[in-house]
């Protein structure tokens, strides 16, 4: 090469430079969210969030109250503790569908088959246990890995053949709906032992008023250990962390609320085993997204695919697990439905039921758009549906208006999600 | 060439890549020396995105050959690349808005404790790696989507050196940046250098080359068009190389009287 004019690299300013750069390093930009400590610096932070539509689950609080408060005021019997313990339980079948859906949500995706492959669940277990005499808990494993199987199936033609998820779940649908039927033959209805163990799941109540108190101390001492430890971690690491008297207040109100809940289960037949199976999965499989670095993936395939497969990370086999999660929990909730009318019958999984839990998770704040929710927002959206239903139920409306209602719960929830993405965009968050 | 100090810790040696009936690079060399940094320039077209994805392993060469400290290498896979200690910061970020600095940053790539994600850890190490590379974010705790374009292509850029790499390819990391933001980037480019990374830097900006650069290397049509130093060449020199006007007295007196660059 005639024109190379290479010569000796610089030297002589990297000495100046880097002095330069380590004195620079301990100023402190202007512009930096420096977090004040105690209590003001958190009023602070929460202006900013709720400037920049950072909503989380205010939305969805304040609705469940406004909705409360209506059927209060429309029927003393609302709030009374039977009817509060009845809609516990009614809420844990469609929630635990939930998860699974908020699952598939955090991908940015649908899952429409989950009525269906819930309903199969149920079939299946009836078929097996009532019909073939077969042993209830392994019944009740096999029909649960039905649905994760169903998932399974499902991923797979997204992730690895590249169908839309929309058609490939719609197809899920109608195949699944047809397989049920299939396997609860010519009888139509198969009905469940009272004393058997999927009817259990929800007839059963811990009736010592010790459960549900238990519980609470249980949660509420949880929260306060993992969180104070979690801090003084932080501390010892020199990480900025939240202050005690913070950790003590969300603590105490954690406690008031788990107490009040408590108190009025015991005022009734006790602690439902529902509440509890549906509490336990909600613990689980937020632990799983937030604290694993299988969560981490699901979030990253919601913010960005590709960013995600330049990362290293196993984009189909992701798709794939999540799909079946969804399948699982489609399962393990289709249990509870068949569970609280004791019986698998036709119509399982089908009307408005699928609508339900895919309304139930959005209502509950995870977007439609991927990479954003918690499975908490299951329990909160659940919350909502069920209230309205039993609230209309309570005031004898009939479910035509039911759908309309709840219809438009969904579409004020849309509604929010999309303009809280506006006004992320604008304030540069989304 | 003129060789420099020590081995190139990356030379490549009559390198040629064809794409069906398209050759897109013919015989090129390349030299990085450690705590340098070469700016590869060329119009659109010239082979510089090639030759980069050469040696990121994404599409391997068909002629020549890689030398990596001074030893022949073959890199055909961009896990090749990755394991001599190549990182390779591509002009779309690869980062995910909806998750924060810290998780970015180890994205792939997790610290885990008994199975568990250690947020602590990976909180804490990043902020030793903004602080060594002297990156100013709001916060290692909110999401990319927060953050300016300049700050999003800082992390991207933070997010290579995690793996210790030697040799840092940034493809045009100021292109879509303001003024500040662009020279935030080039204070980490001389950071890179300082620590003794060799870095390649692709870009169309002369200002930046001028700013950063020790060396220019340019290409055209997939030949090498010239190696300058960067401080002893004028823009106009560079240009030319760039554009194939034939380098003389008169084109360069042509330049400076008309007073701007034919492009």
């Amino acid at each position: 090469m005639s024109i190379d004019k290479t010569s000796t690299p610089a030297k002589d300013h990297t000495v100046e430079n880097s002095a330069a750069a380590s004195g620079a390093a301990t100023a402190v930009d202007p512009r930096l969210l420096v977090r004040e400590q105690g209590f003001a610096g958190y009023l602070s932070e929460f202006k900013r969030k709720m400037k920049a539509g950072d909503l989380g689950s205010i939305p969805v609080v304040v609705g469940l109250v406004i909705i409360w408060a209506i059927f209060t005021s429309l029927n003393s019997n609302f709030l009374t503790a039977g009817n509060f313990t009845n809609m516990a339980v009614a809420m844990v079948g469609t929630g635990l569908i939930a998860v699974g859906i908020v699952f598939v949500l955090l991908l940015g995706e649908i899952d429409l088959s989950v009525g269906s492959v819930s309903g199969v669940a149920g079939a299946t277990f009836a078929v097996l246990s009532v019909t073939h005499g077969m042993n209830e808990v392994l019944a009740l494993v096999l029909a649960i890995l039905t649905g994760t199987v169903a998932g399974a199936v499902h991923g797979f033609f997204f992730a690895r053949i590249g169908v839309p998820a929309f058609a490939v779940t719609l197809a899920g649908l109608l195949f699944w709906q047809g397989f049920m039927l299939q396997v609860l033959g010519s009888n139509g209805t198969i009905n469940l032992p009272a004393d058997g163990l999927v009817v259990k799941l929800t007839s059963y109540y811990f009736s010592d008023v010790a459960a549900a108190y238990g519980l609470a101390v249980v949660v509420t001492a949880g929260y306060f250990l993992s969180a104070y430890f979690d801090n003084r971690r932080r501390a010892a690491a020199g990480l900025p962390s939240r202050p005690l008297n913070e950790v003590v207040v969300r603590t105490v109100l954690l406690a008031v609320l788990a107490f009040v809940v408590a108190i009025v289960f015991n005022q009734y037949k006790g602690l439902p085993l529902a509440v509890v199976i549906f509490l336990v999965f909600l613990l689980l499989t937020d632990f799983v997204l937030r604290r694993t670095s299988y969560g981490r993936k699901v979030y990253a395939l919601g913010g960005s695919v590709e960013a995600s497969r330049r990362a290293g990370i196993n984009v189909e086999l992701v798709r794939i697990s999540v799909f079946a999660i969804a399948g699982t929990f489609a399962a393990i909730g289709g249990l509870f439905v068949a569970s609280r009318i004791a019986s698998a019958n036709q119509g399982a999984g089908a009307g408005d039921f699928l609508m339900n839990v895919i309304a139930a998770a959005v209502i509950g704040g995870t977007s439609l758009f991927g990479g954003r929710g918690r499975t908490w927002d299951a329990l909160l959206g659940v919350m909502v549906i069920v209230s309205i239903q039993y609230g209309l139920a309570l005031e004898g409306v009939a479910s035509p208006v039911q759908y309309m209602i709840t219809g438009g719960v969904l579409l004020a929830t849309v509604v929010i999600d999309a303009v809280t993405r506006k006004t992320q965009k604008t304030a540069g968050r989304a | 060439m003129v060789h420099v100090s020590a081995t190139p810790v990356l030379a490549l040696r009559g390198v040629s890549k064809r794409f069906g009936a398209v050759q897109a690079l013919t015989d090129v060399e390349l030299e990085v020396h450690a705590g340098e940094v070469v700016a590869l320039v060329g119009d659109n077209g010239a082979g510089k995105s090639t030759l980069v994805k050469t040696i990121a392993g994404v599409h391997p060469i068909d002629e020549g050959a890689i030398e990596w400290d001074g030893k022949a290498v073959t890199i055909n896979k961009p896990h090749d690349a990755q394991n001599l200690g190549i990182a390779t910061v591509y002009q779309d970020l690869a980062l995910c808005d909806n998750i924060d600095v810290v998780g970015n940053l180890f994205l792939g790539r997790e610290i885990r404790r008994r199975g568990v994600l250690d947020e602590v850890e990976m909180e804490r190490r990043s902020r030793e790696l903004l602080d060594t590379l002297s990156i100013r974010i709001p916060s290692v705790r909110i999401p990319i989507a927060s953050l300016s374009g300049g700050q999003r292509q800082v992390v991207a850029i933070a997010r290579s050196m995690l793996g210790e790499p030697k040799l840092v390819i940034l493809d045009e990391p100021t292109a879509a940046l303001g003024v500040e933001q662009t020279a935030q980037v080039l204070d980490l480019v001389e950071r890179l250098r300082e620590r003794g990374h060799a870095v390649i830097l692709i870009s169309h900006n002369m200002a930046d080359v001028k700013a950063v650069a020790d060396k220019v290397a340019v290409l055209r049509l997939g030949r090498n068009n010239g190696v300058f130093e960067v401080k002893s060449t004028s823009q106009e020199e560079i240009i030319s190389a760039i554009t194939g006007a034939t380098e003389n007295a008169v084109t360069r007196r042509a330049a400076r009287t008309n007073g701007e660059i034919k492009k």
